[in-house]
Order: structure tokens, then sequence, then C-alpha cells
């Protein structure tokens, strides 16, 4: 069993962060394995995973899977540590507080475990869960009270009669994902996401983050597919207006 | 002849590929002469690239405290089969 265990473990396991959820730049405080160049190998240079990984990761898959369904203590634990970093990653994009992306975290591993014997092995662990923790964080967004919320029309752009927009618009400096090499820019971006209003933002971390479609969008909001757009699209220009300020050129 | 504002609202369609081609062509059009509205759309673009790249899992990976991994796993189902273990 000890094997097994330690397969699991080493099973997707992120490098250890700071609290913020950056990971440290300082390259000495990285598992050997984590190059600066940002090249994602997670689990070659962690100890614990050297000797027990010869099983290639689909068959641990496979082995973990059947630890959850047999109820195995272990199993639980493996699968809770590999996947919970990133499923807390998943539950901030949504919920600003922290306690509550930690609570919908809390409640995905509990709906995972229930719904684990109907789990068919057709998608991958981790893409099955990642759809129960978007749940749960979509309905802790629900049921949390929205005070507080910003109002979006002040971040969209003004026209003037004929269709002219009221301040021409600026071009920015060291934009794009270059701009992102720096941990304050991903920092200002990831506190702009927050500023939007709740709706908006939902649909924009569904589309543009998360990677679902208009189609699963919609149904995930119980929105049409057409509102899923108009909101998209809104959220999109209230985030650009947030970013101007930051990254807009500086006039000399 | 296609205005700053219904280039700028329609500007989801027109990046999803989504407008009919004859708008299509009109927005490349108002697009190639009007400076402020190419720069919307570039910076536009930008703010997708850059929303996504905010969480990119290389950088932003948060540490999770042990005292929601021992929660969760206090509430974990508990084993179907009475078998002792060997692992805690």
């Amino acid at each position: 069993l000890a094997r097994g265990v330690l397969s699991w473990a080493a099973m997707d396991v992120d490098p250890p962060t700071h609290a913020s959820g950056e990971r440290p730049e300082t390259p000495f405080l990285l598992p050997a394995s984590n190059e600066p160049g940002g090249q994602r190998s997670f689990s070659e240079g962690r100890a614990v995973s050297n000797q027990a990984t010869t099983v290639p990761a689909a068959l641990d898959e496979e082995t973990l899977l059947a630890g959850l369904k047999a109820r195995e203590p272990a199993a639980f634990e493996a699968f809770v540590r590999a996947q919970s970093g990133r499923m807390l990653a998943v539950a901030r994009r949504f919920l600003g507080n922290e306690a509550d992306a930690q609570d919908a975290v809390q409640d995905a591993f509990l709906n995972a475990f229930r719904a684990i014997d109907g789990f068919q092995g057709d998608s991958r662990l981790s893409t099955w869960l990642h759809r129960i923790v978007v749940n749960a964080a979509l309905m802790k967004v629900r049921t949390r009270s929205r005070r507080g919320e910003e109002p979006i029309d002040p971040f969209l752009p003004v026209f003037r009669e004929g269709g002219v927009p009221e301040h021409p618009t600026s071009e920015w400096k060291h934009a794009g994902v270059d701009a992102l090499a720096r941990a304050e820019s991903r920092q200002v971006v990831r506190q702009a996401i927050d500023r939007l209003p709740t709706s908006y933002r939902n649909v924009l971390v569904l589309r543009d983050i998360e990677g679902f479609d208009t189609a699963e969008t919609s149904r995930l909001l119980d929105l049409t597919p057409s509102a899923v757009k108009i909101r998209l699209h809104r959220a999109r220009q209230a985030l650009r207006a947030l970013l101007e300020p930051h990254f807009r050129e500086a006039k000399s | 002849m296609t205005t700053c504002q219904e280039l700028v609202e329609g500007l989801l369609e027109y990046l999803s590929d989504e407008l009919w081609p004859p708008k299509r062509a009109e927005f490349d059009l108002h697009l190639a002469r009007c400076g402020s509205c190419a720069t919307y759309v570039a910076t536009y673009r930008s703010t997708i690239e850059m929303a996504r790249a905010a969480y990119d899992p290389t950088h932003y990976a948060p540490e999770v405290p042990e005292s929601l991994v021992q929660s969760i796993l206090a509430k974990a189902p508990k084993t179907v089969a009475k078998r002792e273990r060997g692992v805690g």
C-alpha cells in the first residue's frame, strides 16, 4: 500500500508557494526541478516521488480512483493534497473573500467524495473536479451578500452624438503577457478582476480564464447565450478600463 | 458607415469571427482608418490575454492551509470494508 500512496502523492503536485498565492521568484527557494524559465515540471524534483513513480501517470490516476472508490483514507488524503491548491486557485477567481473560497473548496471535495462512484473515468479526474469546484464556487457566490458591488456602467466607454468616443483611446505600454512577467503586474490584474461586479466577473472568469465556451457558461449561470456574450463583452470592457491607468503609455 | 460606437459595441462578435462578411469588411475598413479604435481593439485583446496570464499556474498556486486539508479529510466517507490500515 505504501508504494501506491507515494505515487498518489506524486500526482500533479505543485511546488510550494507563498501565502499570497504567488510562487516565490527567488530560485533557491524553489525545488530543483522548477527552473526560473517557468517550465512546468511539477514532480520530478520532489524527494517523495523519486523512487515510487516508475508507474505511468495514467495508471496512477486509475490506482487513485480505485482507492477513492474503495474509501481508502490514504487515497482521500493524497487526492486532497494533490488537488486542493489548484482548486483554491479556481475558487479565489470567483470569490474575493478567502474564507468563502476555502468553504467552496471544502464543499467541492465533499461533493466529489459523494459523486465518486458515478465517475466513469471518461475525463481526467482533475477535469471532473474542476467542474465540481466551479459549481461550488458559483453556489457560494449566489448565497453571498451582494453589498458593495460596483455598477459596471462607469467602466464602459462613453460616446457622443454620431458614435464618436468621448475620449480617444491611449496606447498601452508594456501590455500583454510580457507585462505580466512581474508579480506586481499579475497582482494588479487579479485585483482588477476582483473589482468587477459579480455577475460580470463570473462570466469573464468562466469564459476567458476557466476556458468554458458560451454554451457551457450559459448552462452554469442559467443565462441565455446572448446574455453571456453581452456580459462577457461588458466585463472585458470594464476590465480594460480598470487596467488602463496601470498600462497606459506614460505621457511625457 | 461604421461608427466608433458600433465598432466598439460589435467587437466581441468581430473578434470571434461571428459578423457576417459585409459587416466584417466595414469593421476592417474602419479600423484601418481609425487609430483610436485600432488601439481600443489592441488593448481589449491585451486585457483578455492578461486576465488569463494573471492566473497562470506556473506563477499562481495558493498554499492550502493544513487546517483546510484536515477539515476536508474529517468529512471524507468512511472505509467500506473494515480492514487494518498501516497508513495514517
